[in-house]
């Protein structure tokens, strides 16, 4: 099941050139642009493991690119994505986000029904990927 | 095999319409002397001009490399004309942001294992698109310490100047024999570095035209009997240790305007006349210790 997060995750994979453009726009606007990668699916996860620090004052989406490809080389099969940080009074946060590198394979996420009190029913989603130790799930 | 129809190629629109005229204009206008430098860069124009019509018919689009290194004596001009060329490579398309990154050894170098390449890396990725201008480059390389990290800086300036020529531009500056130091250890940064441009020390005429230009640009003037004062400082200046070209014709000016505001500010009390306000007198310049110092001294 192909995992839906971020900016234009129901479009098909963004090519390079795509990817490039998209990071000079966040440059024009001033923001921020890191890139972080992980291997634990889950929606919920929104510490992802940061693949060198933010980078500040870039002009050029040159410099993010060269980050881009060095850390789907090293990860090739795990998710990547790219960060577009506004620092910006008022706003703060994340202004952009995108998957830019995903598993071969994505297994997807199983449904877990819990009955609890009163026959209540709570539920979870798990990755089927997570089952595995970090570092083995994609592999 | 020739087109049937292949249209002239108007090299003169292409010019007009990158507005690098424009721009080799200003640098003739408000840079003075300069000539080999000069020639050069207009060069450098030329052939990018060219290799862009070359491009638009479809012949060989290989991009020359363009590293440089501007040699010369304090003063005369290494930073200005680093700066201009960030704007000339802009306009003519072969850098795609055009700003100019001014690092020193401090910028590139860590200080323990390990810092040296994130460093680098960084001031690297913000020179993409532009121009990355290292001011006295020989001090990246410490023959003495065998463990320097300025080494590796080397290395990874090497690696990318070779493999993202489209990203950047990078211009070594110093001092003439250092640099020459510098490359001849370092031959394979030699090899890299296509244009090696020194900059000449400019002559008492060229001095005076600079002064001109400063004056202007501070909108003050000199007086006759200043001029012909100045022209004495310079002649002076120029015999006398740590001369630096045109940043110590810039410094003699701004204390000349400093005794000059002084000078008014004891006659207070009497009218002043707003010719009187930016008018420097030789008297103003005369003041000087490089007068009482004389030819050659120490000091």
């Amino acid at each position: 099941m192909r995992i839906t997060q971020g900016t234009f995750s129901f479009l098909p994979d963004l090519t390079d050139a795509q990817i490039r453009a998209q990071i000079e726009y966040c440059l024009g606007k001033g923001w921020a642009v890191s890139v972080e990668f992980t291997d634990d699916p889950h929606p919920r996860n929104t510490f992802w493991e940061m693949w060198g620090l933010p980078m500040f004052d870039l002009k050029d989406a040159a410099g993010v690119m060269a980050e881009v490809v060095a850390c789907r080389t090293a990860h090739p099969n795990e998710y990547v994505k790219v960060n577009a940080f506004d620092s910006s009074h008022g706003w703060e946060c994340l202004r952009l986000s995108f998957i830019v590198n995903r598993p071969k394979q994505e297994p997807g996420f199983a449904l877990e029904r819990q009955e609890t009190q009163g026959r209540n029913i709570s539920y979870t989603t798990r990755s089927y990927a997570a089952r595995k130790p970090e570092g083995e799930r994609y592999a | 095999m020739l087109a049937p129809a292949a249209p002239a190629l108007d090299l003169d629109a292409l010019y007009r319409e990158s507005n690098v005229g424009e721009l080799l204009e200003a640098l003739d206008r408000e840079l003075v002397g300069l000539a080999p430098v000069k020639l050069r860069v207009r060069e450098i124009a030329a052939l990018l001009l060219v290799e862009k019509l070359r491009r638009s018919i479809g012949l060989q689009a290989e991009a020359p490399p363009l590293h440089m290194s501007f040699t010369g004596n304090p003063g005369t001009g290494k930073t200005t004309v680093a700066t201009r060329m960030a704007s000339i490579l802009h306009a003519l398309g072969y850098v795609r942001k055009g700003q100019l990154v001014t690092v020193t050894r401090d910028d590139l170098v860590g200080q323990y294992i390990g810092h040296t390449a994130p460093k680098t890396k960084e001031v690297l990725k913000r020179a993409m698109g532009g121009v990355l201008f290292i001011d006295e480059a020989y001090y990246l390389y410490r023959p003495e310490n065998e463990r320097d990290y300025g080494q590796e800086a080397i290395e990874i300036l090497l690696q990318v100047m070779e493999s993202q020529r489209d990203d950047l531009v990078v211009i070594f500056a110093g001092y003439k024999d250092r640099m020459d130091r510098f490359f001849s250890s370092n031959p394979g940064m030699m090899s890299r570095v296509a244009h090696h441009i020194d900059f000449p020390d400019y002559s008492e005429d060229e001095l005076m035209a600079i002064a001109g230009l400063m004056l202007r640009r501070m909108q003050y003037h000199l007086s006759d009997a200043a001029a012909a004062a100045l022209r004495e400082y310079i002649a002076l200046r120029r015999t006398q240790p740590r001369f630096s070209n045109a940043r110590s014709i810039r410094n003699a000016l701004d204390r000349a305007r400093l005794r000059q505001a002084n000078r008014l500010f004891e006659g207070r009390g009497q009218p002043l006349s707003p010719e009187a306000l930016s008018t420097i007198e030789a008297e103003d310049i005369r003041a000087s210790r490089v007068f009482s110092i004389g030819t050659g001294a120490t000091g």
